[in-house]
Formats: C-alpha cells, structure tokens, sequence
C-alpha cells in the first residue's frame, strides 16, 4: 500500500526532500506548506523542486545528507553521520544524534 | 447509457452509471455532515470527486507540487506479513530506500503498549541499530489496546462481561481502574524507546476500546511530554465517533463520548500531540465513492480546526480504501488523490 500512496501522492522520502520535510512537521509542528518553504529555503531551491528526484539527488550529493545509491558516492554518509549534517543544515535537534554525542562524548572525555 | 468502472467497499468491482455515481458522492458527504454537524463538500469538490472516480485510468495521482507526507506505521509487520524473511531493520530500509517512505515506525508483530514492557529490551537494541543505520525519521509504535487489561488477559474485570448484566457502575470503575494501568504502560515504553534515540512515539489505533482508551492516550501524551517536551508524539485514531463505553469521561471539561475527528483533534492538541490522524472507517456495502466523500468530509473539517499537521489514515479498510487484505491500485490511487487535493492535509 505505501507503494501506491508514494506514487500517488507521496513526496518520496529520499529519493526527494520528503524526509527533510518530514522532520520540520516532527521537530516543529510545521504544516505542509510552511515545512515545505523552511525546507526549500535552507536547500536553497524553489518548493516545487523538493519533489524532484533529479534535483534532490544532486542536493543530497553536494549537502551530504544521505542518498539512495549509496554504491555510486562511496564515502558518502549514511544513517547517523546523515542525520548529523540533516540536524545542522535545519537547524533541528534530532533526538538520536543528540543522544549519540552525549554518549561518544562521555567515551571521550 | 455510459457505466463506470470502480469498487464498492469491500473491493469488488462494480459499474455504476452517472447518475449513481454522482448520488453516492453527495450521500457519502450529506451522512458526515449530518452526524458531526460539519459542512458538507461544495458542488465544485464534488465535481472534482466524479472527475476522479468517472476517470478510466487505472491509477491516479495529485498535480506536481501538491505531494504530502507519508508516516508508515509498523513497517516490519507489513513485510512479515507478506512471508518474507526478512529482520526488522533491513524491512525499515526496505521501506527507507525502495519504498519512497517519508518516515519510518518500528514497531512489534504484537502491537500492543502491554505487551511491549516483556520484551522493552530487545525492542530498544533494535531501535538504536535502525537509528545508526536509517537517515529518515524513524517512530516506535503501538497501540493503547486498552481491552487486553481485562480478565483473563489482565487485572481489571472485562466491563464487556458487566455491561450486558446491567452491571454499569462496576463496569465503569473497571475502565477507570484499566486507563490507570495503561497510562503508566503508555509511559513507561513511550519513555525507554525515547531514551534509545526514536524520532517520535506512535499512538496507533486510539480509542478502540471507546472512550476509556482515549483517555487514557490523551493522559499518557500529557505526561511524555512534560518529561520529554522535543518528543514529536503523532496519535492515530481507529474510527470517526469515540464509543462511549464508559459514557461520562471527560478531558479538559469536554466528555469523550461521541466525538468526531474535528473535535478529537482539539483534545489530542491540548494533550500536546504533534500530529493527529483521523481514521475514518469504510462500509463495505456502499462505494468505494460514497466512502471517500464521506471521509473527506471528515477529514476536511479536521484540517480546517487545526494547528498542528493532519496526517489521515488511509490504509486498509479506512480513508475510503476498501476492506480488503490486498487493496487495489486504482481504489488506493483515487482516495489518496482524493484525500489530498480536496482537504489540503499535510500527510497520509
């Protein structure tokens, strides 16, 4: 069923900005509309081109802020090291990355 | 005389004329504006709505611009259900990476709060793994599911039992003894799942058990988010009306009993919840039209009364898809263009 709302009528996650968009509704309470203009301003692109797969995946590439085809950018950061550059690039606390430098910075010091 | 191709609610196929389509729209939408005093849609939704379901083609899809949030819950279980063997956080990639998922939720196969402080520890360790693995938001979800707290399966004594004996005082102490022990279940996993990272905490099918179950969310998301005031809380419903099981429970002064979504979205609000999701739920024996214009009346009213993003339930069985364990593309595609376009949500 996700397969056929995604097509329909899904922003598609990575594949776009959806998850990024996503985040502003979680961390901030932010409808869609407004999700969609903080996001596009802080990628520096227009609303309409956070759907497209062709722009967002040369966003992602150069924000380093995960991809889909992670075997064509080795190096490129996945997961936490992503959700690392998502936080600052937003401007959001993301609750695991916070949790993750409490914990490495106890190991550290 | 032209017939078209669509589906009752049950998914079968059916062809209905014109007329008859045009008939279901405006008694799918007249049913909802009746039972929760709402405005029904306009002759132009309407006319957009028969535009959609009179469309020969076998999917649909919303203009260029207008894409909306998708919130998956219990993505494991999804694919479990389908025999595929698969561990639980290569199904979140799955959803993730080939799906087009916006957010994530991992959740347990039995997904219930009760249940879930046995195994508390194994579902964090997953938890933390997806977290390090996945770069979109990721939930933990569950369900209130207030009627396990009942004999045999729990302490309090079943008020199904009681009630058919007349027994309506005791049957009433029983639900107000069971939200006691769900709130503090509620609690206790929304917290430790927290503690290990998740994005947010799921509260999925509210108020099944009536009105006891939704109070018992609404003052579990009171408390999670005066400990944890970041926590992004989404509560998903499990039908358009609250059962008044108990009949005189009241939040905030308001009694829970008869709600519709427009006004349990206030309540969820109040309570603190960061997304609502009003689940509207699908007859069967009426068509897959009438059901979508009934629940975009709904749901419409939702959107208009709100401050915080609406995310509708449309999957199996609510939303206007049919009820059926394999729900066909051109039902799916129609209510979600449906959905989206004519209440201007923020997500499905």
């Amino acid at each position: 069923m996700v397969s056929i709302h995604s097509a329909a009528s899904g922003m598609g996650g990575m594949r776009t900005a959806g998850d990024l968009v996503g985040r502003m509704q979680m961390s901030r309470g932010m409808k869609i509309k407004e999700a969609k203009e903080y996001v596009a301003n802080k990628l520096n692109v227009s609303v309409p081109d956070l759907a497209d797969p062709v722009v967002m995946s040369e966003v992602r590439e150069d924000l380093d802020i995960g991809m889909l085809s992670t075997p064509f950018y080795p190096g490129s950061a996945k997961g936490i090291e992503a959700k690392f550059h998502i936080a600052e690039l937003l401007g959001i606390e993301i609750n695991c990355v916070n949790r993750f430098k409490d914990r490495i910075g106890r190991k550290l010091r | 005389m032209e017939k078209f191709y669509t589906r009752m609610g049950d998914g079968s196929v059916v062809e209905l004329s014109e007329s008859q389509l045009k008939r279901d729209l405006e008694e799918g939408t007249r049913d909802a504006a009746e039972r929760a005093k709402i405005h029904p849609l306009s002759e132009d939704e309407l006319s957009y709505l028969f535009d959609v379901y009179s469309s020969p083609a076998k999917f649909v899809g919303v203009d260029c611009g207008n894409e909306v949030i998708l919130t998956c819950e219990n993505s494991p279980v999804k694919i479990r259900r389908r025999g595929l063997l698969v561990h639980r956080v290569e199904s979140l990639q799955i959803f993730e990476k080939l799906l087009g998922a916006d957010t994530l939720e991992l959740g347990h196969t039995d997904y219930s709060f009760k249940l879930l402080k046995i195994p508390i520890a194994y579902e964090q360790t997953d938890m933390e793994q997806a977290l390090s693995m996945t770069t979109i938001p990721l939930f933990y979800g569950a369900m209130p599911n207030l009627g396990l707290y009942t004999q045999p399966d729990g302490p309090c004594l079943n008020p199904m039992e009681l009630l058919p004996q007349g027994k309506i005082s005791e049957a009433r102490a029983a639900q107000e003894e069971m939200i006691e022990y769900a709130v503090k279940d509620m609690v206790y996993v929304g917290s430790k799942l927290y503690e290990s990272g998740a994005d947010g905490i799921d509260f999925d099918t509210t108020a099944a058990a009536g009105d006891a179950d939704f109070l018992a969310t609404l003052h579990a998301i009171e408390i999670l988010k005066k400990k944890y005031p970041q926590m992004c809380i989404e509560i998903g419903m499990s039908g358009e009306f609250i059962l008044g099981m108990h009949g005189e429970l009241t939040y905030d002064g308001v009694r829970l009993a008869g709600l519709y979504p427009h006004k349990q979205l206030e309540l969820a609000e109040k309570a603190g919840a960061t997304i609502f999701g009003p689940d509207i739920n699908t007859d069967t024996d009426k068509s897959g039209a009438w059901n979508v214009a009934r629940a975009i009346t709904f749901t419409k009213a939702c959107v208009e009364n709100s401050h915080i993003p609406i995310h509708a339930n449309v999957g199996m069985g609510v939303g206007g898809v049919p009820v059926t364990p394999q729900p066909p593309v051109d039902a799916v595609s129609r209510a979600s263009k449906a959905m989206v376009e004519i209440t201007r949500l923020d997500g499905l």
